[in-house]
Parts: structure tokens; sequence; C-alpha cells
């Protein structure tokens, strides 16, 4: 004989079962290794060849010279897609993606992430 | 009887993406079904020949939502066959890998919708629960849930470590002995059943005059499938049956899918096993010499093809993409002629629509008129009123009609 609630087993096991979701800013599931998050920079290993200025998809990421041998990254952590071609793009691993994913900010400029040459990081002005 | 038209969309409580359909109505009776598109239009094929080929890898992953991988995979084929380059051999496995998963995971999202349109949402709770595994797999292997980046022009980016195909063997486990179960309860359950058969139906005549593709084709037992007719990527290597159904209605497109993810789960296997060792990637050269080519891919949706014409600098002359979406919107009139208003939800979702996708054409009205208009907010409401009384529907009347009984 056919009849309905075919499901119902399963739904009445779930009742003793944990919850599938996470309790998300209390418990976070860890990120993936290559999971692609915010972009780092290490200036001491720019030699100013602008590759990943020329191949990023979203024009997200600008490459100033402040002095002799001296590169600045100014990243627009807004226009970024997060594909991670800039770490692919640069010969000298001057780029690295980060597992960090929580970007969003209430303020615009924070959005924009200028690398000094010092290796500080700070909000564009 | 009275004919009304009810207009739904581009904002409706039932869509999930912004697009208009004019229901011709007789009673709860459907006489007419039009569709109009283009509320999502981005730009994109245009915005392609404004790039390089590198950057547009990442802009034709973002055409879909879902079907990320097709879109750029398609891309990229095409863009290989015009530089004449050899892929390398694990590579291909590697992207095969990423669209049979990715298939899984449209799938799986789809028995979802399809139960939460007709009303069995305890099925979408648990089809997504199950969708996560193959989320989180996709994260792993590629870095991302959705936009896996996965792609590059002569190969892929990223390489499998023996400990990851692990994890993906015992992820396929895990999802094959939930679908058996989904297929159970598919087959068994009264209330999906009779919710399902006969609604939609859709002839084999009539599938092959209107083109339908991908799984709404093969329910209507139109045989075709490009992974095995026209075999791209390593489906030539790759041991598969294409499933086809003569239900015709979109119960027989629920058994497709299904019987899909099960070959796929087969298939994945397949993959793992056979993975040959090698480089992931050859160099592709910036500039791609003059030529075009078209590419064809089945992707979850059915037939997707794109066409990319070069003319020997860094970016594309010409993109064309056919989402298989527009390949589908044709035979929806069909299916919902001479049925209830109800079944319409179901039947739109049960070709798995993507509008987003679909919205390449630009249609210029006036052609050659070079003039700009500055309409104003007065003149865009007569415009728009004006467009509804061209369709039989006009507001002037149930304005008035408006007045009358408020006063």
């Amino acid at each position: 004989m056919i009849r309905p609630g075919k499901m119902l087993k399963a739904v009445l096991q779930s009742l003793f079962k944990k919850p599938n979701t996470l309790n998300y800013p209390a418990e976070k599931s860890p990120m993936p290794d290559k999971f692609r998050g915010k972009l780092l920079f290490h200036p001491g290993k720019c030699i100013g060849c602008k590759l990943c200025m020329r191949d990023c998809p979203a024009n997200a990421i600008n490459i100033v010279k402040v002095g002799d041998r001296n590169f600045e990254a100014q990243i627009d952590l807004g226009k970024c897609i997060y594909c991670g071609q800039c770490v692919d793009s640069c010969l000298k691993k001057a780029l690295e993606m980060t597992k960090e994913f929580e970007l969003a900010s209430l303020e615009r400029g924070k959005l924009k992430v200028v690398y000094h040459a010092d290796n500080k990081e700070s909000p564009a002005k | 009887m009275h004919k009304v038209i009810i207009p739904v969309g581009p904002q409706h409580p039932a869509l999930k993406e912004p697009e208009n359909f004019m229901i011709t109505l007789s009673g709860e009776k459907i006489l007419k079904f039009s569709a109009r598109l283009g509320y999502n239009h981005r730009g994109i094929e245009k915005a392609c020949e404004e790039r390089t080929y590198i950057q547009d890898v990442y802009l034709t992953e973002r055409i879909c939502g879902i079907c990320s991988h097709s879109h750029s995979t398609c891309f990229v084929q095409a863009v290989e066959e015009i530089a004449a380059l050899e892929v390398p051999k694990r590579a291909l496995y590697i992207r095969t890998l990423v669209a049979e998963l990715e298939r899984v995971h449209s799938h799986l999202l789809w028995l979802g919708v399809a139960g939460h349109e007709v009303g069995f949402d305890t099925l979408l709770m648990y089809t997504w629960r199950d969708r996560e595994v193959v989320m989180d797999i996709l994260a792993m292997l590629t870095g991302n849930r959705v936009n896996y980046g996965i792609n590059t022009i002569g190969g892929v980016r990223r390489d499998i470590t023996p400990e990851q195909s692990k994890e993906v063997a015992k992820a396929t486990n895990t999802l094959e002995e939930r679908t058996k179960y989904y297929i159970q309860i598919a087959t068994k359950e009264t209330t999906l059943i009779k919710r399902l058969s006969g609604v939609g139906v859709l002839s084999h005549d009539d599938a092959i005059r209107l083109g339908a593709v991908g799984p709404t084709a093969r329910a209507s037992s139109v045989d075709r499938d490009v992974r095995r007719d026209d075999p791209y990527a390593a489906y030539g290597e790759l041991k598969f049956k294409v499933i086809t159904d003569n239900h015709n209605d979109v119960y027989g497109r629920t058994l497709v899918r299904m019987g899909e993810l099960m070959e796929s789960y087969s298939m994945i296997r397949q993959l793992l096993k056979n993975m040959p060792e090698g480089p992931i990637a050859v160099k592709a050269p910036r500039k791609i010499p003059a030529g075009e080519a078209v590419s064809r891919y089945e992707a979850p949706r059915g037939e997707d093809v794109h066409y990319v014409k070069s003319n020997g600098s860094e970016k594309p002359e010409r993109v064309k993409v056919r989402a298989p979406t527009l390949a589908n919107i044709q035979t929806v009139a069909k299916m919902l002629e001479d049925r209830q208003l109800a079944d319409l939800p179901i039947v739109i979702a049960a070709i798995d629509p993507c509008f987003s996708c679909t919205d390449r054409l630009t249609v210029i009205k006036e052609a050659g008129v070079r003039k700009n208009k500055v309409m104003s907010w007065e003149d865009l409401h007569d415009y728009s009123i004006g467009w509804y009384r061209e369709r039989g529907i006009d507001f002037a009347g149930l304005n008035k009609k408006l007045t009358r009984m408020l006063k």
C-alpha cells in the first residue's frame, strides 16, 4: 500500500540530533587551507613590476613607488573579488592570501588598506 | 469566460530573480504565457571585450552563481582552442572533477527548490543540509564555495593532494547514501508523486521543436548530452550513462536529475582513481593569435555555448554567451498552456532557470535614430501606463473604479 509520510522517520530522528547549524559569531568553522581571504603585501619583496595591477580583474590593487626600491600597495577591499590572480602573477611572492574573511565595515575609508614600505598597514586617507 | 492578464514580476514573492511574465487567464486556466527578460542585464559580453583574457576568466565565472565553473571552463576551452594550447591531462581531470562536484551541488539545490515550490519544505531543509557536504569539499579543493577560480588559460590553478582525494571519496560515499534515500523518497512518497506527475508536460516532439536542452530535454526522452556527443575535458575517458526519462513532466525531470547525481558519483570515483600524474598547467601567451572558436559545455542546467573571436591582441574582439536557460525558457510557455495557475511556480522552477545568466541580449528599438531623450518622472509614468495598455491592462479604468469604490 502507498501512503504519505515516507520522510516521517527521518523527521522524528532529527528531533534527537544536534542542530546542523553553527552558532556563528561565537563558534566559527575553520577556513580551508587554500582559502582566498584578505590580501597581504610584503613590501620588502616587491620589485615594482606591476603585473598584479595589470592582471587584476577588478582594479583593486595599486602599487606606488615611494622611494628607491620601495613600494607601497593600496588595496581596495570593496573592489577586490578575492580571485587570487595577483598572487599567481607575482614573480617574487610579495602577495599572499590570508584566511581573514570578516572584512565588512561601516566606513568606506576602512575598506581601502595601504601597506606601507615599513611593513605597516593603515587605512588609506 | 472573461479574460484576465496577470503580470508576475519583475518583483514577485514567487520568483527569486527579476523577470516578468504576462499570464492571460480564463478563470484558473492559463491561456497564454509570455516571458520578458532583461531586468538583470549586466553587459558582461561588452565588459569581456574591455578586459584581457586572464581577467575574463574571472568575469565569465561570475555570469552565474551556481554554474560558475561551467561558464569559465566554456570560455577557457574556446580560448585554448584558438591559441592551440595542449592542456595537460591532469588539469583536464581536475576540471572535470570540479565540474561534476558542481553538478552535484546544483542538482541537490534544485531538488530543495522544487520541494519548496510544492510546499514540501522538509525536503528543502534536508537536501540543503546535505549540499553543505559538497560545498565544503569544493571549498577545500579550490578555496571558495561558489566562485572556485580553479580555471586558468592553459590548465588549472590548484593541484589535488592525495589527502584531498581521500576526503572527496569519503564525501562522495556520504552523498551517494543520502541521494539513494532521496530517490526512495521521490519514487515512493505519494504527495510528491501526485503533485509532480502530469504537471508541465512537454512532449518529445515539442522538446525538439523548441530546442530544449539539459535535464528538461532528457526528461522528454531526448537523448542529448554534450558530455557524450562532443566530449570535452576528460569525459571522453569516462564511462557513464546519459539518463533519460519518458514521463515528460516535472516528475520525470526530478528522476533525471536524481539519476544524474548517481552518475556523477560514479564519474567522481573514476576520476579520482585514474587521475594521471604530471603538470597542471601550460604557460599561456598574453596575446592570443587571431581566430575564432565555439565551445560547448554541459552545464547542470543544459548546454552552455561560448563563442570567442580574437584579433591577435590581449583582449578578445567578441565574446558571446548562450546560457542554457535561454534555450529552455520557450518550453515553459508550452508546458503551461491550458494548465492551472497554481502550477506556475513549480513549472518555472522545473527548468532550473537562471535569469541573470540569460540576460545577454540588448534590443535597440528605433535603430538608426541617434537621439538621446531625457524622460521626466511624469513621462516615465505615462510611458509605463502606455506599455501596460498595449498589453491589455488598463490602469486608468482601474484607478477610476478604485476612486469610485472609495467614495
